[in-house]
């Protein structure tokens, strides 16, 4: 039997001086961990965002249990969205949604 | 719940209110102690504004000063004038000898090698014995590691890893800084926690090298500037004025 891939729900914050969209906020965690673990360690991420807030420019994004260390080193590594300079804070990390929103 | 510190956060001392903005930041990041490098001829007033910002911003403020010295007489020199008004003393050993006689000093707190030259970083197994002789511990700065780019990164990197490893070898504890300039470069201590798996440091360390070894080195080196204290294990516990 296939065992099920379990996942990891992130809360972000983005800290940068003009908004960004969802797509360019993943496009530049996803060329972080590109970056920092090649082709085979972004396939294994499994990146995708799950909830955009833009009036408090926190996003929810998911990727696997297994790579969340590695995840979460590649947003931390991170300084410039879309050739703007931005920060990207982890609010919170959590098995589900629900759990993620009491935390944060 | 874990209590966390920055050692090493360089704020501007010449612009209060982005020190005041940064030291805010740490706090928000989740950071109880910040340790800010000073000048060793910094005056009274420069420390007490900020310790002022500090306790408005509910973060423990400890003092630093940064030693660079190009001979180990002059180290020998800096400590003996300046080691008790600070509270946290690091060493950027620029050179071999330097780097041998701060590890075996015990008025040194932390070991800083360079991050742009890695022919000058002497962290080897001969100074991790002399450190885990001493009290000194390595301190690893992560801003370099966001601020470099290809192949610098990766050197250091590897460098990095090699040290760690050596350090954990010979049993030198090991303290996690930011070395933030500016705010871009500060992030909370499980982001840092999670950036030190570049190098393989396992995270339980790399917390306890984020909270429990720079604690460890404050409240030590403050009973040690007390005025109460005699030597190591002999402290002032009363005393009694004779008529």
């Amino acid at each position: 039997m296939i065992k099920r891939e379990k996942k990891r729900y992130l809360a972000l914050k983005v800290v940068s001086e003009q908004p960004l969209n969802e797509q360019t906020v993943l496009d530049a965690i996803q060329a972080s961990v590109h970056r920092l673990f090649g082709e085979y360690g972004a396939s294994q991420a499994n990146l995708k965002t799950i909830k955009y807030i833009p009036e408090k420019r926190q996003f929810v994004i998911r990727c696997s249990h297994r790579m969340l260390e590695k995840v979460r080193a590649a947003i931390a590594s991170t300084i410039e969205v879309n050739g703007e300079k931005a920060t990207i804070h982890v609010l919170g990390v959590s098995g589900t949604l629900k759990a993620l929103s009491k935390k944060t | 719940m874990k209590r966390f510190a920055d050692l090493h956060l360089r704020v501007p001392l010449k612009d209060p209110s982005k020190a005041e903005s940064m030291i805010r930041k740490a706090s928000e990041l989740g950071y109880s102690l910040v340790g800010i490098p000073l000048s060793p001829h910094a005056t009274r007033e420069q420390i007490s504004q900020l310790r002022q910002i500090c306790s408005d911003a509910k973060v423990d403020f400890a003092t630093r000063v940064n030693f660079s010295p190009r001979t180990p007489n002059e180290l020998l020199q800096s400590l003996r004038r300046f080691r008790r008004k600070f509270e946290i003393v690091s060493v950027r050993c620029h050179t071999k000898d330097v780097a041998r006689q701060a590890a075996k000093d015990r008025r040194v707190d932390l070991l800083q090698f360079s991050v742009t030259s890695l022919r000058i970083r002497f962290f080897d197994e001969a100074e991790a014995e002399l450190a885990s002789q001493a009290l000194s511990s390595l301190e690893i700065e992560l801003a370099p590691i966001l601020q470099l780019t290809s192949f610098s990164r990766v050197r250091l990197l590897s460098r990095l890893r090699r040290e760690v490893a050596t350090a954990e070898r010979f049993k030198v504890p090991i303290t996690i800084s930011s070395g933030a300039t500016e705010e871009l470069f500060m992030r909370g201590p499980r982001d840092y926690a999670a950036l030190t798996t570049l190098f393989d440091l396992p995270i339980s360390s790399a917390l306890d090298a984020l909270s429990k070894t720079p604690f460890v080195t404050v409240e030590r080196n403050r009973k040690k500037l007390s005025p109460d204290y005699v030597a190591p294990g002999i402290h002032v516990v009363g005393s009694k004025t004779g008529d």
